[in-house]
């Protein structure tokens, strides 16, 4: 390490950069939910002062890190900084698991009569409380709203269960890169991120194709409190698998500029992380979502 | 001795804050950034603080004299939500920059240029969440907690961009505790042992751990929200087999832990001036930091106790009851401990010390309210009540505010570098002190008496105490005009401070001259400096 | 306890005296029911504790203050620790909560346990009002905040004291009452047609929240004959403030009396909505029906609230096909609820009302077109 004091920089646009195009998403974003004309476009606008912000400041602290202005003490903030980030994403994620343990375990159940609601039947004649949820109680009583719950399943050992194995094996490819930087094996190291994104991508591909198939036989977004867990689950841990790869493969363009060393290497480690809590996500999701 | 002037490790050395405006939008330095913050705080305290006296003077008598009923409901969530968001919890960040790197002799936060970013989301958000006032429909109008349906599908269509600014918040809180996190634990001297940290420290970071847990909780509920009002998810629906309770287990699942958020620093706060005052060394330093964790590690496990009344099943209300009524027992250790600190010390009352001490007695009397709004069968009278106003205001206003006054008039010496007006400080102490009881303890009874909270008018027999609350707010509100002049005055004409202004106030910040250079601790103190300036020796 | 009890005793007649002179309480009330009675004692009880605890702490505070202070010439001890003392102060809490929490569970469990009520009451709160129905004498009614209240909320002070003189307390006041015998158990079950309400009555020590699509359920033995007032508890929009509960607790032979006479009247409306009504008439009844149930939203002159409720003036809906609007009125929409619960000739005539009135040229409808819609 080149530098034996903490690195503080100097004064920055970039966060305000970044405040302006985060407000300016969610504005465009707002206005384009209640059928504004020019929503879409500031939303875009938005994205795309983000996208610059995002290319700006890492572009900054990637010539820094290169530059060798950090220390190994800075190196540390690093990862203090991704781990804790990396546990607020857990916590996220923890919100919408537990909108379904609460579902599952505790108000569908409520709704047929469990418990200390004896009397909630009553206003569900002919509700039968399952899980899946296939048929609503507004469907069922007389409520005016219908939540369309006419869908099939998605087959557990179909498309979910490859998948899990593919994003398994992408954890693997990325441990092998990891060795295989830290044995300064370039090649490999390639070799072994062109995999693993290749994996990621595929992964993504999927779970497309399995959106199209559900969507066909019925499960939607609307399908009541089984389809709104199900798509927010696997919708933002979908989201954050293409987070992932694009980081992914911002990694790979900067070993190729060779910005790392066998022992220096944050980055690639912070990224690792990240895809390996993806992974973790996904082993809840089979088991929840998909499976039991 | 580190506390001379001297840069940080930059590429190039010895410079100062950069000049003009553009100074605060792009800085990284910790003084600036919690400067900012604590502007920020205080503008913010008098928006909230403004549209509370909205509400109390629409509540000076019965009738409707000054708002629609759904303005008034618009004023009360929009107090609530500016004042926990906006004023509290800013403050404290702002109170943990300019104080935790000095207190850990660090050069700066870890990562300055994300603690910038940190704080130049809020006004954003704060502007978003502003201006839903001049949307159609108006701003929302569920309250502070949004209980659904009320805050989906029977909300005015600004309520997305209400969920957008919280989301914002959300996010500018989660990276100032990674910031906080980090810093503590990565920039501390390497001299400096855990349990040597000031309360302060240690309280914030584990208010750290509670803001990374429940924030990104908070911004799943108002997921949930959005797709609920806007794209047909049934989370909070029966008909599609969702639960509105769910809503609630959700919110306060971040909610409970939040209002812990806006206590535990201050409980530091008070552990510092205190022991200055007293002239001794803190009593029980170390039950002190075992205590904050207990508060924290059940603050997560009573989130139900805001929830008694919603028909939870009887296990499930006895659990929370006694889990609640636990957070008594290391609550009460740190108050035990503040007094056995005073108890054969040699006290003096500078106005740090006054604001301290009636935190002391205040806060005590919001939590033995909170211990009544514990037992469950009680609170089916309590709920929903003056009585849960009143109890709140206790330890939000008398706690988590007052530990924030405390703090500004304890370290604005060092801060500024000059000294405030004792005297006028003094007389604004007990004008507050005074009128902030006639405001809120009336609450109590009207509550009792089986007044709703949220409610824009009143049956006549609640008029008198209703009456007494108002005027008393007013004059609280008209102290906060004196405030700002003495703190005004304080840094245009106050006399110089010496560095360390209070004779026994221990702390590596009063190692630092008055006022602080721009960058400090280019050096980390040695061992026994940091056991010199230690709490507990 | 004994000693307890007995204080409590005394501050009680304290304030209860003070109650009978004064216009206003300072403490919980102490209810009609057994329930009622155990949480006024837990309050009691717990708030005792409190000033246990508080003479004890501030006291050694204040004795610090004023005796070891500089000014006095105190001179600064230094001890700052001892684990024995932590431990006193952690375990004596911890004894005092376990005392105060063993009734607290005794209590809850009472509320919860319920074998067998002697009449069912259900309740559902609507925006903002209140439905009962008496599933088991086949009535139901709605009950909002009266018409008197209503026109004083705006008015002179003079006027809400006036009310209150007469009996017919400003905001605590409704048009139709519930009616429940007295020395009867009775299980009310709560629910909400829109979003959570709240139906409390402080002296029955009953406070529910009336959660959309869920049933909670909730008791009450009532000892006393008498009016008991209470309101909304929990945020439901823009008239949350305006949403009172009012309940007659009578002897059982009047209740009887009370439950004929309702079955009567219900014969009689269903009679007259099956005869031909005059505009004249419809209008005029439904004009007591809008400002009743709908002017809430919709405001008095029909001008609505813009973004949230929509104008009956000149609406697409009022000056369109009468079946559609029949059909959303009865059915609701969105934010607008369903009021299946009025009589046909109820909904003919604020429908005719709003179609006839505030400028619009909707149709006429009549009773008998909402008895085949339905
Ligand atoms: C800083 C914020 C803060 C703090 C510190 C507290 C502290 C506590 N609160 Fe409070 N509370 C709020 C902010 C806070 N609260 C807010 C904002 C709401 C309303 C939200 C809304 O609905 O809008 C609320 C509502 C609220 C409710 C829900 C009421 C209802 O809606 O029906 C309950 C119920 O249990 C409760 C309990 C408690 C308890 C037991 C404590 C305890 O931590 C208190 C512990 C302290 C003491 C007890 C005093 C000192 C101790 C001793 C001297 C030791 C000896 C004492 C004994 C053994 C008794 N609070
Ligand atoms: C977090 C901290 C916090 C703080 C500091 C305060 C401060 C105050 N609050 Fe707040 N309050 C809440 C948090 C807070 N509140 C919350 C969470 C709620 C629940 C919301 C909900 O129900 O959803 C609430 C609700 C609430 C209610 C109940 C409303 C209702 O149920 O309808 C009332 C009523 O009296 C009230 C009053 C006050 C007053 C008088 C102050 C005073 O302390 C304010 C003093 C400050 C000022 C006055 C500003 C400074 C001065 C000026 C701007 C110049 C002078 C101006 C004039 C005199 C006009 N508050
Ligand atoms: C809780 C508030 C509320 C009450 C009380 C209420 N309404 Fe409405 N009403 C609404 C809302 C909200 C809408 C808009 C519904 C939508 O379009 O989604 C509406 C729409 C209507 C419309 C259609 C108007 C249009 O232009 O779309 C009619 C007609 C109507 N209500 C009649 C009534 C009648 C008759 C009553 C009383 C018996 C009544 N309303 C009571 C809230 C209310
Ligand atoms: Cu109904 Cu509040
Ligand atoms: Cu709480």
């Amino acid at each position: 390490m080149s530098n034996e004091k903490y690195f503080v920089p100097h004064g920055t646009y970039w966060p305000i950069i970044g405040s302006i195009g985060i407000s300016t998403l969610f504005v465009g974003f707002a206005n384009q939910m209640h059928d504004v004309s020019w929503g879409w476009p500031v939303m875009v606008l938005g994205f795309a002062i983000i996208a610059f912000m995002m290319f700006g400041w890492l572009g900054t602290v990637v010539a820094e890190s290169v530059g060798g202005m950090y220390n190994s003490q800075v190196d540390k903030s690093f990862r203090w900084g991704m781990s804790w980030f990396i546990f607020s994403e857990v916590m996220f994620f923890a919100a919408f698991f537990g909108a379904l343990f609460y579902a599952r375990v505790l108000s569908v159940p409520w709704l047929g009569g469990a418990d200390n609601n004896m009397f909630t039947p009553e206003l569900w004649e002919g509700f039968k409380a399952t899980w899946p949820l296939l048929s609503t109680p507004g469907e069922v009583g007389q409520s005016g709203v219908a939540f369309s719950t006419n869908f099939k399943l998605v087959d557990t050992w179909g498309l979910p269960a490859i998948n899990t194995a593919l994003l398994l094996t992408s954890g693997v490819t990325l441990t092998y890169a990891h060795h295989a930087l830290r044995a300064g094996h370039r090649n490999a190291l390639i070799a072994w991120m062109l995999a693993t994104i290749a994996l990621g991508v595929i992964f993504l591909g999927f779970q497309i194709t399995e959106y199209g198939h559900a969507y066909h036989d019925g499960l939607k977004l609307t399908s009541g409190i089984y389809g709104s867990t199900f798509y927010l689950l696997t919708g933002f841990h979908g989201f954050h698998v293409t987070v992932g790869v694009i980081m992914l493969t911002v990694i790979l363009y900067r070993i190729q500029k060779g910005h790392f060393s066998m022992e220096n290497h944050f980055a690639f480690e912070g990224v690792a992380w990240y895809w390996h809590f993806v992974d973790v996500v996904w082993l809840g999701l089979f088991i929840f979502v998909y499976w039991i | 001795m580190s506390s001379t002037t001297t840069a940080a490790a930059h590429d190039d050395h010895h410079h100062g804050p950069e000049k003009g405006l553009l100074r605060w939008v792009k800085t990284t330095n910790h003084k600036d950034i919690g400067t900012l913050y604590l502007w920020f705080s205080f503008i913010m305290l008098l928006v909230g603080g403004a549209f509370a006296m909205g509400i109390r003077s629409e509540l000076l008598q019965p009738g409707l004299q000054l708002f629609e009923p759904q303005v008034f409901n618009q004023l009360t969530t929009m107090h609530g939500l500016i004042m926990v968001f906006g004023a509290i919890m800013p403050a404290f960040v702002g109170l943990a920059n300019w104080l935790i790197p000095m207190m850990v002799g660090a050069p700066d936060m870890a990562l300055p240029r994300m603690n910038n970013w940190s704080f130049w989301i809020l006004p954003f958000a704060g502007a978003i969440l502003l201006s839903t006032f001049f949307m159609e429909g108006g701003a929302p109008a569920f309250g502070w907690t949004f209980y659904a349906p009320l805050s989906t599908t029977f909300a005015p269509d600004s309520t997305d961009f209400f969920i957008f600014a919280v989301h914002l918040l959300g996010f500018s809180s989660i990276m100032g505790a990674i910031n906080i996190i980090a810093t503590v634990l990565n920039m501390k001297a390497p001299e400096m042992r855990l349990m040597d940290m000031p309360l302060f420290v240690w309280t914030w970071l584990i208010t750290s751990f509670l803001l990374i847990g429940a924030m990104p909780v908070l911004a799943g509920a108002v997921t949930m929200m959005l797709t609920d009002r806007n794209f047909g998810t049934a989370f909070f629906d029966a008909t599609g087999g969702g639960d509105p309770v769910m809503f609630q287990h959700i919110f306060w699942f971040f909610g409970h832990p939040e209002v812990y958020i806006m206590i535990l620093p201050a409980f530091g706060i008070i552990s510092h001036i205190i022991p200055t005052f007293a002239r001794k060394p803190l009593f029980g330093y170390t039950s002190m930091v075992y205590a904050t964790a207990s508060i924290a590690f059940l603050s997560y496990i009573v989130w139900a106790h805001h929830m008694f009344l919603t028909g939870m099943p009887v296990a499930g209300e006895l659990y929370f009851m006694y889990a609640t009524m636990l957070i008594a027992v290391p609550t009460g250790v740190k108050v035990f401990n503040w007094v056995a600190t005073m108890w054969k010390g040699s006290m003096t009352f500078e106005t740090p010390m006054l604001w301290a001490l009636s935190f002391v007695f205040l806060f005590t009397i919001g939590g033995f309210s909170g211990l009544m709004l514990g037992i469950a069968p009680a609170d089916i009278q309590y709920h929903d009540t003056y009585f849960v106003v009143a109890h709140f205001h206790y330890v939000l206003v008398t706690g988590a505010l007052w530990g924030i006054i405390a703090a500004v008039f304890y370290w604005l010496p060092k801060w500024t570098g000059k000294m405030y007006n004792e005297r006028l400080a003094k007389i604004h102490f007990w004008i507050a002190t005074i009128s902030v009881n006639i405001t809120f303890f009336p609450q109590h009874f009207i509550g009792l008496a089986g007044m709703p909270r949220r409610i824009p008018d009143y049956a006549l027999q609640f008029a008198d105490f209703n009456y007494i609350s108002s005027i008393g707010s007013f004059a609280f509100g008209l102290s906060f005009i004196l405030f700002t002049y003495i703190i005004v005055d304080c840094i245009r004409n106050g006399k110089p401070a010496v560095a360390r202004p209070w004779e026994s106030a221990k702390g590596l910040e009063w190692t630092l001259a008055a006022p602080v250079a721009y960058h400090t601790f280019d050096e980390p103190p040695t061992r026994a400096e940091i056991l010199a300036e230690s709490q507990h020796s | 306890m004994k000693l307890l009890l007995t204080f409590t005793g005394a501050i009680s007649a304290l304030l209860g005296s003070r109650a009978a002179f004064a216009e206003y309480t300072l403490n919980m009330t102490k209810g009609i029911t057994d329930i009622s009675y155990d949480i006024y004692w837990l309050h009691m009880m717990a708030f005792w504790v409190c000033v246990a605890i508080g003479v004890v702490v501030f006291g050694a505070m204040f004795y610090s203050i004023f005796t070891h202070r500089k000014s006095k010439g105190a001179k600064a001890a230094n001890f700052h620790e001892s684990t024995t003392v932590e431990f006193i102060w952690t375990g004596i809490p911890i004894l005092i909560l376990i005392a105060m929490a063993i009734p607290a569970s005794k209590t809850l469990i009472d509320i919860e346990v319920l074998d067998k009520a002697d009449m069912t009451l259900k309740v559902t709160g609507i925006q903002w009002k209140w439905q009962y129905d008496y599933p088991e004498e086949g009535i139901s009614f709605v009950s909002n905040l009266s018409q008197s209240s209503r026109d004083a909320i705006n008015a002179s002070p003079e006027k809400r004291e006036a009310l209150n003189n007469n009996e017919d307390p400003y905001l605590l006041s409704v048009d139709n009452r519930v009616v429940l015998p007295v020395d009867t158990t009775v299980r009310f079950l709560i629910t909400s047609n829109d979003v959570i309400h709240n139906w409390w009555v402080p002296e029955f020590g009953v406070k529910q929240d009336a959660n959309p699509g869920f049933i909670n359920d909730a008791w009450a033995r009532p000892t006393k004959i008498g009016t008991y007032r209470g309101q909304c508890a929990e945020l439901c929009g823009k008239d949350h403030g305006f949403m009172p509960i009012v309940v007659d607790v009578v002897s059982k032979e009047d209740y009887a009396l009370w439950v004929e006479s309702k079955q009567a009247e219900k014969i009689a409306e269903a009679a007259s909505a099956t005869k031909e009504w005059t505009e004249a008439d419809l209008v005029a009844r439904g004009e007591e029906v809008y400002n009743a149930n709908c002017s809430g939203c919709h405001q008095k002159d029909g001008s609505g609230i813009p973004g949230v409720f929509p104008a009956m003036i000149g609406s697409e809906v009022t000056n369109g096909p009468a079946d559609y609007q029949i059909g959303m009125v009865l059915n609701g929409l969105g934010g607008m609820p369903a009021f299946k619960m009025l009589s046909d000739t109820d909904i003919a005539s604020v429908i005719t009302y709003e179609r006839r009135s505030f400028g619009n040229n909707g149709s006429v409808v009549q009773p008998s077109d909402v008895t085949s819609a339905r």
